[in-house]
């Protein structure tokens, strides 16, 4: 009685939460499962394929774990017992053999997807890309579109279907830019250039956020990625210039002060402050 | 006078006040419960002083355990936090204290709870089952120890006076420079680690010099028992990969105190470095705490299944493929910093080969089962467990190994159930068993059944509700660190995850009543034959718990599972005649080194440089004192051992 018991709370709460786990998984938002753009696309496919392969492995790890403990079990009378059995060159060449094969078949993939995945490789399309300059901040993003001679803080805004061409650097702590729809991170570092390309295949507002952490204000360090036409894009563009006030280099020292929650900001900037951002790092001033 | 230090270093909010006054408290109780029972001369004469490597193990352990609690504490603070800070809701912790107590946490896990557990199973059960009467370096063995437990005492000291470091347990600059973190946090971090590092490094090369030198007539290499191979390859990456760790915290020393610039962009200085050097160290010190709980399986599995290690060969191969692999992985804890592909391809194919040794290692463990008669015990019920979820863990970290993966997990809660089921499932998971296993060997008696199982089942069921969900919000755009967030779907999960952390704290309940009560009822499961669980190797062949000298005469080995082999046979393992047996006598100097290491360490924090030098000063005094003016070795004569057998 005890023992039925026992195995019927096990299986009652396996099935809870079974169950539970495919509810929560069918009424959650999951961004890296539910990408909106091509990088996206491809990571999450690899995700995919990876698992796939790697379930090779965990089956028989799994039904042999169980299996075997159950069978050999100390009180089955059925079982064989053979106490010095302690080599089989056939068994162990097989698990030496098959994870060999599955990580060769891992290596090309990761070979191949490295490349094609890189942060720095920019995309293909037919479409012109549009620049954008990314600085991390104590506690909040600065976009600066460099073409359009705007600037925002915690809002990025860009037509679908066209490449985006992120440069990112930091005045701050090294920090990890990250926008889960869309794809991959990449570390802002102060005096540094990195890059990112992404793009965004639907309409929509995509949240992104600060991944690595930089103080006090990280938490708050999220922005919206809005992907919108392309007609859209110009006339914010437009309207972005005629409201933002000038942000040069000595309100720019000022907007980089700590500060945290920052809403979002609008500005117009000449070309070359993100130049300015990084000559900081780079200018000799021992004294 | 004093430095930085002034009233203000007392100033704290009240949680922060709760929590001192515990551990105040705490300590208090401990001193007045230790002067009623008047234990002072045996703690002082048989614990503190003691160079015998069986109560460091046991000392070591203590701290682990005691780290453990307040890991766990941090742990649920976390998780309180996250279940309410949804929105508007501030929760109930401010940034700073949220971002102090992930940093603690992660130090005392990784310092102090899995190196404390992993060099305290080392300790007790190493020299015996090499056949050795102690360790190569006694003494050393005990500072190692004193040092370790200073480091461990900085941690709890910060939460008393100032603050701990709020950058994360990695401590990057620019982050940890004086620029954005001028205060005492990253220098109670960076002395707190440095010097139980320092003790680490020194108590690698002991073990080194133990395992290479002292080894009973006849164990030869490829008849060392397989826990002692995982403990040679994790001496060797200890030896190689620790001196790293401290000329990196050297160098972010001097970057703090001297702004020599080393990590300072804007001075010609990359925080880069930094970073590449953190994880040279890092990614071995991974290695270092799985290997031994690699070993410790490979002791077990084959007791309780009344049968031979499957593979013996292919598990040394195996150790050996890690160890070397272990060096050439480090860069994918940063495939995000912008290595070219080329590099990132490389490091990420590196890392999914380590997965084959280890694949083997667990295939060799199942195949033990396979035509055995499996007992389940509570250290199989951890073994069990630690299949699945380092299976799992595994995965996640192959996964992870792949760039392309990487950056969209990097950092994230995903990452975060990573490194937990490997490092729980694995390394805890392994001191449990390995503890279980070996609790009759240095107390004498068993430990209680039913409560370890219980246990058993409280932090399985608590590990996979506080970390399954953590997967999930990886996925959903989660990261690591956050006090607060505006994504109301994360909600639920993250009070699953809190529900966990109650489990797991049940765990622990449920090991320390099993202790209490194993104590006093350890009558009925007293082990008199010194071989509880019928096993194989030389640590049981000794009375347990074993003598000071641990073997009378020297044991001698002709092939494996040397001593299953005596029992099946008859033959007994030494036939050599009793001779005076020469030990290290007690010595206060590694207590004294360590004590003046840990006031060293609280004025560098607060920069009262002249209680610095002075301390130093005594260091120098009590080495030379140490080799010039003690004595080391005493004999126990023949006659006397006579007597007592």
């Amino acid at each position: 009685m005890k023992k039925k018991y026992k195995i019927a709370t096990l299986i009652l709460s396996c099935l809870v939460s079974v169950v539970g786990s495919i509810f929560i998984i069918l009424r959650s938002d999951i961004p890296v499962l539910d990408p909106k753009g091509w990088i996206a696309q491809q990571e999450k496919d690899l995700l995919i394929t990876t698992s796939l392969l790697l379930l090779i492995v965990i089956i028989p790890v799994f039904v042999f774990t169980l299996g075997f403990a159950y069978h050999y079990r100390e009180n089955n009378p059925d079982a064989r017992h053979e106490p010095n059995w302690e080599h089989n060159s056939i068994a162990e060449c097989l698990w030496w053999g098959v994870p060999v094969f599955i990580i060769l078949i891992l290596s090309i993939l990761t070979w191949k997807t490295t490349h094609q995945l890189d942060p720095f490789r920019p995309l293909d399309s037919t479409k012109e890309p549009v620049e954008v300059q990314v600085v991390a901040l104590q506690w909040k993003w600065l976009f600066i579109y460099p073409k359009e001679g705007i600037a925002t803080v915690n809002f990025l805004q860009f037509p679908e279907n066209t490449p985006v061409n992120f440069t990112l650097t930091g005045d701050a702590p090294m920090n990890s830019f990250w926008i889960p729809r869309l794809g991959g991170q990449i570390y802002a570092m102060s005096g540094m250039r990195s890059k990112l390309h992404l793009i965004a295949n639907e309409i929509g507002d995509f949240r992104g956020r600060a991944a690595h952490i930089n103080g006090k204000g990280f938490a708050g360090m999220v922005f919206t990625a809005r992907a919108s036409s392309e007609e859209d894009f110009y006339s914010w563009g437009e309207s972005v210039r005629n409201e933002g006030s000038l942000l040069d280099f000595a309100s720019y020292q000022e907007l980089a002060k700590p500060s945290q929650y920052v809403p979002v900001q609008y500005y117009t900037v000449n070309e070359d402050l993100f130049e300015k951002i990084i000559d900081q790092y780079k200018t000799p001033k021992l004294k | 006078m004093l430095g930085r230090l002034g009233l203000e270093a007392l100033k704290h909010d009240w949680i922060e006040y709760m929590a001192g006054v515990s551990i105040v408290g705490g300590g208090l109780f401990i001193l007045v419960i230790i002067t009623y029972f008047k234990l002072w001369k045996v703690l002082w004469k048989d614990w503190i002083t003691s160079v015998d490597h069986k109560k460091i193990g046991i000392m070591y352990i203590v701290v682990a355990f005691l780290m453990l609690i307040k890991g766990l504490i941090d742990a649920i603070m976390m998780r309180a936090q996250q279940a309410i800070a949804v929105g508007a809701s501030h929760g109930y912790l401010g940034e700073d204290h949220y971002q102090q107590i992930f940093t603690a946490h992660g130090a005392a896990m990784i310092f102090f709870v899995a190196m404390g557990a992993i060099f305290g199973i080392i300790n007790l059960i190493l020299p015996l089952q090499i056949g050795a009467r102690d360790v190569a370096f006694p003494f050393l063995n005990n500072l190692s120890f004193w040092l370790f437990a200073s480091g461990g005492f900085m941690i709890i000291v910060s939460l008393v006076i100032g603050v701990f470091a709020g950058t994360g347990w990695t401590c990057y600059p620019p982050l940890a420079l004086p620029k954005y973190n001028p205060g005492v946090g990253v220098d109670y971090w960076l002395w707190s680690v440095q010097i139980s590092g320092i003790g680490s490094l020194l108590s690698g090369i002991n073990f080194l010099v133990t395992i290479l030198k002292m080894r009973c007539p006849g164990m030869r290499l490829m008849r060392m028992p397989v826990f002692v191979w995982s403990v040679l390859a994790t001496v060797v990456l200890v030896f190689v990969a620790f001196p790293i760790l401290t000329a990196n915290l050297g160098l972010l020393f001097t970057d703090r105190l001297f702004s020599t610039r080393f990590f300072d962009a804007a001075y010609g200085g990359n925080p880069m470095i930094y970073v590449n050097l953190f994880w040279a160290w890092g990614h071995p010190e991974v290695y270092i705490l799985i290997l031994p709980t690699f070993g410790m399986f490979s002791e077990i599995v084959p007791v309780f299944s009344r049968k031979r290690l499957f593979g013996y060969a292919s598990m040394v191969w195996a150790i050996l493929a890690i160890l070397v692999l272990s060096f050439i992985v480090w860069l994918h804890h940063f495939f995000t910093m912008g290595g070219g592909p080329k590099v990132n391809a490389f490091f990420g194919i590196m890392t999914m080969v380590i997965a084959i040794p280890t694949g083997v290692k667990i295939f060799n463990w199942l195949f033990t089962m396979f035509r055995g008669k499996v007992q389940f015990s509570s250290p199989m019920h951890w073994f069990l467990g630690f299949v699945i979820l380092f299976t799992i863990g595994g995965v996640a970290g192959v996964m992870l190994a792949l760039p392309g993966i990487d950056f969209q997990l990097h950092n994230s809660l995903f990452l975060v159930a990573h490194f937990h089921t490997v490092i729980i499932g694995g390394v805890l998971f392994g001191f449990f068993a390995g503890f279980t296993f070996w609790f009759p060997k240095f107390t004498g008696f068993t430990l209680d059944e039913k409560l370890g199982k219980r246990a058993f089942w409280c932090w399985l069921i608590g590990f996979l509700l506080a970390f399954m969900p953590l997967y999930l919000l990886g996925f959903m755009g989660a990261t690591r660190r956050l006090n607060r967030y505006d994504v109301a779907d994360w909600q639920p999960l993250f009070i699953i995850a809190f529900i966990g952390v109650w489990f797991v704290f049940a765990g622990v309940g449920l090991q320390f009543l099993q202790i209490f009560r194993s104590v006093l009822t350890r009558k009925e499961r007293i082990d008199t034959t010194g071989d509880p669980w019928d096993a194989r190797n030389l640590e049981w062949s000794t009375t347990s718990p074993p003598p000071v000298y641990n073997f009378a005469t020297i044991p001698s080995v002709e092939g494996r599972d040397a001593f299953w082999e005596s029992k099946k046979t008859g033959k007994p393992l030494s036939q050599g005649p009793l001779e005076d047996i020469v030990m290290p006598k007690n010595t206060a100097c590694g207590f004294i080194i360590g004590f003046l290491s840990f006031v060293f360490s609280f004025a560098m924090v607060w920069y009262i440089f002249w209680l610095a030098i002075a301390s130093l000063v005594g260091i120098l005094a009590a080495v030379i004192y140490r080799v010039y003016g003690e004595e080391h070795e005493y004999v126990i004569p023949k006659e006397e051992l006579e007597k007592r057998l």
